[in-house]
């Protein structure tokens, strides 16, 4: 069993904005309405390199700024797990359409771009972050993934850790073959020990297929869950949102799953 | 850290297939580079391109994975008798406490690039045999290594560019610290496609000519394709004198730009002295590094001046070279390949000369191997680097 404890969330999904608005939506206070994701320009990195990050990019760092903001910690030497289901969509498809046409001189921003890190990349250079930083993919185990990996780092070697997990929806002709309806991403800042903000404290272990994966009772947001690989996390977050002790199963690999525990919430 | 042993592990390259042929390549300072005639690519340029892969075959219940990287890693898979080992192993521990971390920076995307020129004229819409999860996403080749292997544990890919088959080992270090898991297999599987061959072509990073890392008149890299794999576990307190083992990792982000490196090596400098204390370990006590040395000016110049920096107080200079212009830069795979590499190193006494490389650049502060040399080895020292400034150094060395 793996544990740590959270110290700060970020949020971005389709009428998700931010945590605290979402958490009272995921926590059942306030109806949820549905809109198109949208992304805020992500601080700190000059006009030259915000110009040149793409949406994934953007998601990715713009939500781990809001958890390690919330967690209150320096982002220079903090270690950074980013995981996510695919990489940047567009770009993908941009190159692909390039390479099958008859000039296939690329645009060398784009090809750098294209590299499924570029999201701990411009992190790095918008944070100044030297700390390791690791990017992880799953396929729809890819939350899982990153959470495990986190919590491994936490563990072994006793430092706290940010975790980013997030994806951009495909363009047609890719979209027709990973339909993914929209952006969503979510952030964790994990710590050791319980610092002035801690939230709750998390236990994961496997569980093989032994439970189902929870589901989420508004149908609306479970259809989100299904739907995108980083909204696995919803059952979680729905307990940290109510400030509910208790233990959720999610969704991992396969017939693998996560049991989370979550316990001392505030 | 604790260390940890590597009980099995293969590579695949254009130097040859599986350890042996590696070893005899390396022994005969052999290029596995030749001239690009890959696919429809049209540079003219030098790749280390592994022969046969079209002609690997997935399992019929498997064909869903069906894609030139996944068939590289099969073959891979194939050599040395890996994936005996592995079912050992996991009779060992149970399937469900076996790790599963590898590298790769393009998965399948050659088939997605295919499956581009075969677009429905009149829709748009790709090919119906094309798989997006079996192919093109990242995560098919742990997807595919899982069903072929048989595991049931924890499992992801890394991809962060060129380093990302060193960081598999950090991953698997770390899971078994927190006991999570017995045991892992780690490795990388990068194969050719042409979105890298024309994506560093467009950066005006590749040679026309076979690279030659750390030359006086080095002008590119050779992109090249590889499946390596180690099966690592705990290390028993008595190693046998055979063992080879994980004694550190080391990682670090640049933060300085996306395609370039720190001009002075600050997290290359960072990840190997990071590693050198995760072993517990001093400069004074490696014996051979195989350097990243992709065989660009720049990335050689911060790597050389990194090393410079980590090693200027040893009373010898230290013995180094990049494997990189037998095998090509295999972007994904190069940790793993060139982690298993160090471990043939360590095991054969062998510290392999640099292939290609004929006057080594006069301003480096150590000593590049253009030729072999054999003797008994213990520390031995593999860079990685990656695109984003993703740093990776590991520590890998023999029981003394």
């Amino acid at each position: 069993m793996l544990t740590a404890y959270i110290q700060g969330i970020g949020l971005i999904g389709p009428g998700l904005a931010d945590w605290p608005g979402g958490a009272r939506v995921i926590a059942g206070e306030e109806a949820y309405s549905p809109r198109p994701t949208t992304v805020p320009p992500p601080d700190g990195l000059p006009p030259a390199e915000r110009r040149r990050t793409g949406a994934t990019v953007k998601l990715a760092i713009s939500v781990a700024q809001q958890a390690v903001a919330a967690a209150g910690v320096d982002p220079t030497g903090l270690p950074a797990v980013f995981s996510s289901s695919g990489g940047d969509g567009l770009i993908c498809h941009e190159i692909c359409e390039t390479l099958a046409s008859a000039d296939r001189q690329l645009s060398p921003t784009r090809f750098h771009n294209s590299v499924h890190n570029a999201a701990a990349g411009y992190w790095s250079l918008a944070t100044g972050a030297t700390a390791a930083s690791t990017s992880l993919c799953a396929y729809d185990g890819s939350f899982g993934a990153g959470l495990l990996e986190a919590l491994a780092l936490v563990s072994a070697d006793r430092v706290p850790v940010l975790l980013s997990a997030y994806e951009t929806s495909y363009p047609e002709p890719l979209r027709a073959k990973r339909p993914l309806p929209d952006s969503f991403a979510v952030a964790l800042v994990l710590t050791p020990a319980p610092g002035p903000n801690a939230l709750a404290r998390l236990a994961v272990s496997l569980c093989g297929a032994a439970a189902a994966a929870d589901r989420l009772p508004d149908p609306q947001l479970e259809a989100l869950r299904t739907a995108l690989p980083a909204a696995r996390s919803l059952p979680l977050l729905r307990l940290l949102a109510r400030r509910e002790p208790g233990e959720v199963v999610l969704d991992y690999l396969g017939e693998q799953r996560l049991t989370v525990e979550v316990r001392e919430c505030r | 850290m604790t260390p940890l042993v590597l009980r099995h592990f293969t590579a695949t390259s254009c130097i040859g297939r599986g350890l042996q042929a590696t070893l005899e390549s390396l022994h005969a300072q052999r290029s596995g580079l030749t001239a690009c005639a890959f696919e429809t690519a049209t540079l003219d340029t030098h790749i280390g391109e592994v022969p046969g892969v079209d002609e690997v075959q997935l399992p019929p219940a498997l064909r869903r994975f069906d894609c030139r990287n996944n068939r590289l890693a099969q073959l891979g898979l194939a050599q040395d008798g890996f994936l005996d080992a592995v079912a050992v192993c996991a009779d060992r521990w149970g399937r469900r406490r076996m790790g599963l971390f590898l590298g790769t920076s393009t998965s399948g995307m050659l088939e997605t690039e295919i499956a581009y020129r075969r677009r429905d004229a009149a829709t748009g819409a790709l090919p119906a045999d094309f798989d997006y999860a079996g192919s093109h996403n990242s995560y098919s080749l742990a997807a595919f290594v899982r069903e072929i292997a048989g595991l049931d544990g924890p499992s992801a890919v890394v991809s962060s560019a060129c380093s990302s088959s060193a960081k598999v080992f950090g991953s698997a270090r770390r899971m078994i610290a927190a006991g999570l898991i017995d045991a892992a297999v780690v490795g990388g599987v990068d194969s050719l496609c042409l979105t890298t061959l024309y994506g560093f072509h467009s950066l005006q990073l590749v040679s026309r000519n076979p690279c030659k890392p750390f030359d006086v008149a080095r002008d590119g890299i050779s992109i090249g394709e590889a499946a390596a794999f180690a099966l690592i576990e705990r290390a028993p307190e008595s190693p046998d004198d055979g063992a080879i083992l994980l004694l550190g990792v080391g990682e670090s982000s640049d933060a300085y730009h996306m395609s370039s490196p720190h001009p002075e090596g600050r997290g290359a400098r960072a990840a190997m002295l990071q590693a050198l204390g995760d072993a517990g370990l001093t400069a004074a006590d490696i014996n051979y590094i195989n350097l990243h040395g992709t065989g660009t000016p720049s990335n050689d110049s911060a790597e050389g001046k990194a090393v410079a920096s980590v090693f200027a107080d040893r009373q010898r200079p230290v013995e180094a070279s990049s494997t990189k212009g037998a095998t090509g830069h295999t972007l994904g795979a190069a940790g793993a390949l060139e982690a298993v590499i160090c471990a043939l190193s360590l095991r054969h006494g062998l510290l392999p000369g640099g292939a290609n490389t004929l006057q080594v650049d006069a301003s480096l502060e150590f000593e590049y191997l253009c030729a072999n040399r054999q003797r008994p080895i213990a520390r031995v020292l593999s860079n990685s680097f990656g695109f984003g400034g993703s740093n990776c150094a590991l520590v890998l060395g023999r029981p003394c």
